[in-house]
């Protein structure tokens, strides 16, 4: 499959906004969802620590 | 003989997976990055142009894959919280739990890409074809899946119901399926079909494959990531988690 | 008061020894009683089906084809969403008083007891809808050959709400947000029953046979009547643990 430039890989043959609209929301919710988990992950290290700084420090 | 199945069982604990799946997952997402490298190559730079749909068609190298790999996370959530149910193991209802936002992000994908096929090709956005609708509902599956987990405080009956939901949800899939279908004849008569795809070209097809097996080392990689926060957030009263988080 | 008294209605307990069939019978008729001191849980779901398929009019306006036309699908919505409805009073008030974990730890199978509160369930909600629903149908221009599949359609499909209900309503038992929730939940496994039902009015009219319709929907019910007390049965040991 040849093209012959940028602006026509783009345009995909006049079909761009469809073609890209759909590659790029499947990329961007990729991206997201492991962005997402990235935080969830900081969250919870973050929850333990704390806990353990609570036992450390505390007597009630 | 019998010391190596042991072995491979005491990955069934949460304290032994965690460092499993945390040495795996990377693995999984540069098997993922490379096959969807090679299958993006394949759908704009192998695949010839189609006769009948010009380059709009090349929206089926995202949508067909994310819409397999929907119905297959779907079966794999369903077994996963199946073998929770019936051997009582914590770690089996975690990896259901952790599969099930990727999965409902693969139908809503779905979804959006068979909607921005449909209207160059169809002229609307929305279709009521057999396909897309049953997708609808298995987003409606998922999000029921996760609201009725989201909503019960203690984590083992959480597992549990979301676990008879899952079951009931596969067996009605075929049904729902079916019944979608038929209502789609009925009230179409010359339907149009998103099923009616264009005549597949080999590449074609191998792009198609190859970016449903990246996005399916991407499902692993990421339920690994997840499983290994619900991990850290459920045990974390464990000595070991905080010998690990050291 | 920690412990509650003894649970209203007839003592279950009791019953435990003697056979399964008179438990059955015991569970319906408790159910029914329970319902006829509380009117209001059976009648406004049905006030509800009515108020929803009176509103359909009024949104779409009153040209009659388009009415007669839409009939079939929304008195079949508005059947499921009045099932949503009444399905919430399934276990809860059980749940509420105690006597649902009585019935669990009895002698008495808990499937059998399920399968006698589905029962009474389709009794209480939806052979009132089956009812009603002609005289609905009457508003919305139906013929009486259409109103009489109509009718006939709900009369087969609301037993498979119920069961497949019981399953929602189960596994929602004292969670959060439970009326939405067990909707979100249920609706989905509801379409089936809905296309098939719907459907066998226009595909009467279309001139195509019935018998499809009515065998599906004949086959949903026996599947569900089979699989779904049991699932239910599971739902609630894990709600009650």
């Amino acid at each position: 499959m040849q093209w012959n430039s940028a602006a026509e890989f783009f345009a995909m043959g006049g079909y761009g906004v469809f073609v890209w609209g759909s590659f790029g929301m499947t990329v961007l919710a990729f991206v997201l969802e492991v962005w997402l988990i990235r935080r969830r992950r900081a969250a919870a290290l973050q929850a333990i620590r704390d806990e353990r700084a609570d036992g450390a420090s505390g007597s009630r | 003989m019998k010391n190596r199945v042991a072995n491979w069982f005491r990955f069934a604990s949460p304290q032994n997976f965690y460092p499993l799946a945390g040495r795996l997952w990377p693995l999984f997402a540069m098997l993922g990055t490379v096959l969807a490298g090679i299958g993006l190559w394949m759908s704009f730079f192998v695949a010839p142009t189609d006769a009948q749909q010009g380059e709009g068609y090349r929206i089926i190298f995202v949508h067909v894959p994310v819409s397999w790999m929907s119905m297959f996370i779907y079966l794999v959530m369903a077994t996963w919280a199946g073998l929770g149910l019936i051997f009582n193991t914590r770690l089996s209802g975690m990896m259901a739990t952790a599969l099930a936002p990727t999965g409902a992000l693969c139908a809503f994908l779905s979804l959006w890409t068979g909607a921005l096929w449909g209207k160059p090709m169809w002229g609307t956005y929305w279709v009521w074809d057999a396909r897309l609708t049953s997708e609808l509902i298995l987003l409606f599956l998922y999000l029921g899946f996760m609201a009725l987990q989201a909503a019960i405080d203690d984590p083992r009956r959480a597992d549990k119901a979301g676990a008879v939901l899952a079951l009931v949800g596969v067996i009605n899939v075929p049904i729902i399926y079916f019944s979608v279908k038929w209502w789609n004849t009925l009230h179409q008569g010359a339907s149009v079909s998103l099923t009616r795809s264009p005549s597949m070209a080999t590449t074609m097809l191998w792009g198609m494959l190859i970016m449903s097996l990246a996005i399916w080392m991407y499902t692993i990689a990421v339920a690994l990531a997840r499983v290994r926060c619900i991990i850290l957030e459920r045990e974390r009263h464990a000595d070991w988690v905080r010998h690990a988080v050291e | 008061m920690s412990t509650a008294g003894p649970p209203q209605g007839a003592p279950v307990n009791e019953a435990a020894t003697s056979s399964g069939g008179s438990v059955f019978v015991a569970v319906v008729r408790r159910e029914i009683a329970l319902a006829m001191r509380q009117k209001g849980d059976v009648l406004t779901p049905l006030f509800f089906f009515v108020i929803v398929a009176s509103l359909f009019p009024l949104g779409v306006g009153p040209e009659v084809q388009l009415l007669a036309r839409m009939a079939p699908g929304v008195l079949w919505v508005g059947a499921l969403l009045a099932a949503m409805l009444s399905l919430q009073r399934l276990f809860a008030a059980d749940h509420a008083d105690g006597s649902l974990e009585q019935m669990a730890i009895s002698g008495t199978p808990l499937t059998l007891i399920v399968c006698a509160k589905v029962l009474a369930h389709f009794l209480l909600s939806g052979l009132p809808l089956v009812l009603i629903a002609p005289v609905l149908g009457i508003q919305f221009g139906l013929d009486a050959r259409a109103l009489g599949i109509l009718t006939l359609t709900l009369l087969v499909g609301t037993p498979t709400l119920s069961l497949i209900g019981g399953i929602g309503a189960a596994l929602t038992l004292g969670v959060r947000g439970g009326g939405v929730l067990l909707s979100l939940l249920t609706l989905p496994l509801y379409i089936p029953v809905l296309i098939f039902g719907a459907g066998a009015v226009e595909a009467d009219a279309a001139g195509l046979g019935v018998s499809a319709h009515f065998s599906l929907m004949g086959a949903l019910l026996l599947l569900t009547g089979l699989f779904a007390p049991f699932a239910t049965t599971i739902a609630l040991r894990i709600s009650l643990e």
